[in-house]
């Protein structure tokens, strides 16, 4: 069911973007590809347009979809409420998981909306919490609370070597220990901004939205060879809890795989939906997987510690 | 009893999911962009793992394009852990009111769950509904909270509204699961029009297999039950869906053909002819539910005269579309209020409704206000 060859030029966003965008994203939609979804995204907010297409450039489009997974519209509150302030909500189908917001946080929020989606409607994964990234085809999961550092490791870590599989929901078979890459933009918080922008030159971050409940967001643009490389599953090889610590040497701690589990089952969204499928799909890639604590206060000690890993055998 | 085809609101997009559930086999035909809209609109009906169940039955779901059918199975999927958590639920209900010796029933989607009916396939459920004797209501109340059980944090107008005037107590919440029960005591408000003989429910009910102490309606009077909320409760939410279930029930009881006398008797002497009436002609309608002739002439006894039925038609065909918008036409939201305040009139007398509506309304307005 795969319609896009992961092609470039012609079939991307950023192809389509010359032609008329605005009215593309108000008329029809746009079938934005991000990982093994299709979602037919509409957008009547000027500012909300420009933000995706700088994000989501390199992502497949189809020409028209005549099957979409998630049907999200962004559209401005018109009314009294939007007179004194520019509003705007996001519509999952025809209904809006949450309440409106100022219109410079559409983006965030189109963002948390499709989070939303695949969470409450894609039951054919087990959807662990967690920054899944990849290289030499072994996955690590990368399981954390908000403030752990986990985005940040996670986006310096995608600009040396590593692919992009999620930043917040890692994907998993239920029938084999795989991994489904879904490719979309990381959201930096507040510090972490600055961080990833010294870290990586070349790092494409979006508008900064300050004020939302998580303080300062921005989203930083999955690299381009993580987003072509959609269709390429990888199999779990580490589970590694992070937690940034200042002035802490970046430093591996095993942990044990009971643990793990529990922990990962604790915080999957929706471990418990699958019964005994999702305990065997979750043992399956604990079984495969070395499990660490990993401490780190510096982002190139933590990118040496994680190449030793991978370089392995 | 003539079919309502006349009224019956022709646009194709808000017969959909009906026509899939009447007709399974025409699911492997419908294009990628029909599929689009049949998950979406089932979805939103609540329907979608029924429909994924009524395909599996059929032979029919392999045949269903891969997208679809993903989010098909994936209902399928949160449907079975919703079964498993009633069972559990109600296991531990069970548990709890063992020690006071009362004979609790259960009613709509736990009813169906635990007497393994077809109307339990696919079914997705928010609460646990059960009702008890009137005159034991505080000591199943009293004996829920030592279990864990606490109500609803309400205020006294609220308290005063559930205790004097419906059939039920405020909802109460499991303190560690989260989980919900409404406890009942008859099946229409206290207020309402009709009102059904509940010893007679009790006396009728079946028990559960393997749960002594636990019990369900008898088939005509859970039918009834289902009935009675669908038409006269104005929520139309899960309007289909309830229809759905009804279907089910009939289908399921009706294949022996002594349930149908049975089942028209049973309504006219709990005051109930009407809303059979209506069960009858609109699960027909909608999802063809195999009724006899014979039963739906005796149950022409309930009808309204021809001019009220015109327009119960156009209110529920509109009512009992999935709430989607695209299954919507210009005269839904009228039809949706005017059944709404129907369920009211039905539901108290004006002296109480009047003072009532004008609270919440005065209410609704202070909160919105409220709102940063």
């Amino acid at each position: 069911m795969d319609a896009t060859s992961p092609g470039v030029g012609p079939g991307t966003l950023d192809a389509l973007a010359a032609e008329g965008i605005h009215r593309r994203f108000r008329e029809t939609g746009v079938a934005l590809v991000t990982g093994p979804f299709v979602s037919e995204v509409r957008a009547t907010v000027p500012r909300f347009v420009d933000d995706f297409c700088l994000l989501y450039a390199d992502y497949p489009v189809h020409e028209k979809a005549d099957f979409a997974d998630f049907h999200v519209s962004v559209e401005p509150i018109r009314g009294p409420r939007g007179w004194f302030r520019s509003l705007a909500v996001v519509r999952l189908d025809d209904r809006s998981p949450f309440p409106p917001l100022s219109a410079d946080q559409a983006l965030p929020m189109f963002e948390w909306g499709l989070n939303w989606a695949i969470v409450n409607t894609a039951y054919q994964y087990l959807i662990i919490h967690a920054a899944a990234i990849e290289r030499n085809g072994r996955a690590a999961i990368l399981p954390a609370p908000p403030g752990s550092g986990k985005s940040t490791l996670c986006a310096g870590l995608v600009h040396r070597g590593w692919r992009l599989l999620s930043d917040e929901q890692a994907l998993v078979s239920l029938d084999e220990p795989a991994i489904t890459a879904l490719a979309r933009p990381v959201s930096l918080k507040n510090e972490s901004i600055d961080v990833i922008r010294t870290f990586a030159e070349e790092a494409v971050i979006g508008c900064e939205v300050s004020e939302t409940n998580k303080g300062t967001v921005a989203l930083m643009k999955a690299p381009r060879d993580s987003v072509l490389r959609k269709s390429e599953p990888a199999r779990p090889a580490w589970v590694i809890f992070p937690r940034y610590a200042a002035g802490s040497a970046a430093q591996l701690t095993p942990r044990s795989k009971a643990d793990t589990f529990l922990h990962i089952g604790n915080n999957a969204f929706n471990y418990s939906i699958h019964g005994t499928r999702g305990f065997d799909a979750l043992a399956r890639v604990i079984d495969g997987c070395d499990c660490y604590d990993f401490a780190y206060g510096d982002l190139d000690e933590a990118v040496e510690v994680f190449a030793a890993l991978a370089d392995a055998s | 009893m003539t079919a309502p085809d006349g009224a019956r609101p022709s646009t194709q997009a808000s017969d959909l999911v009906p026509s899939v559930l009447r007709r399974p086999e025409r699911a492997p035909g419908l294009d990628l962009r029909t599929w689009d809209l049949l998950v979406r609109q089932a979805r939103r009906a609540g329907l979608l793992a029924r429909l994924c169940l009524r395909l599996e039955e059929n032979g029919l779901l392999d045949s269903v394009p891969e997208r679809p059918r993903l989010h098909l199975e994936g209902a399928r999927t949160l449907a079975a852990k919703q079964a498993r958590d009633t069972r559990w639920e109600v296991a531990c209900i069970h548990r709890a009111l063992a020690e006071i010796d009362t004979p609790v029933l259960l009613l709509k989607g736990a009813a169906y769950a635990m007497a393994r009916l077809p109307a339990a396939r696919g079914r997705t459920y928010t609460d646990i509904d059960v009702m008890v004797p009137k005159d034991r209501i505080g000591l199943v109340e009293e004996t829920l909270q030592r279990h864990g059980w606490v109500p609803a944090d309400l205020d006294t107008y609220d308290q005063h509204y559930y205790r004097d005037w419906t059939h039920q107590i405020p909802p109460m919440h499991n303190l560690q699961r989260g989980s919900v029960i409404d406890v009942h005591h008859t099946i229409v408000p206290l207020t309402a029009r009709v009102k059904p003989d509940a010893q007679s429910l009790l006396d009728a009910a079946r028990p559960v297999t393997g749960l002594g102490g636990l019990r369900v309606l008898a088939p005509p009077d859970m039918v009834l039950h289902s009935a009675v909320h669908l038409f006269n409760e104005g929520e139309f939410d899960r309007g289909l869906r309830d229809l759905s279930d009804l279907d089910e029930l009939l289908r399921h009881f009706g294949s022996d053909s002594a349930f149908w006398p049975t089942l028209v008797t049973r309504a006219r002497d709990l005051d109930l002819s009407r809303v059979l009436y209506y069960a009858l002609r609109y699960t027909v309608a909608v999802l063809a539910t195999p009724v006899p002739a014979d039963a739906i002439r005796a149950a022409a006894a309930g009808q309204p005269g021809s001019a009220t039925r015109a327009l119960m038609d156009a209110f529920f065909l509109r009512a009992l579309r999935p709430t989607h918008q695209t299954a919507r036409d210009p005269l839904t939201g009228l039809a949706l209020w005017l059944l709404f305040v129907r369920s009211h009139y039905l539901r108290m007398p004006l002296h109480i409704l009047v003072p009532h509506l004008v609270r919440k309304a005065v209410r609704r307005r202070t909160a919105t206000g409220d709102r940063p």
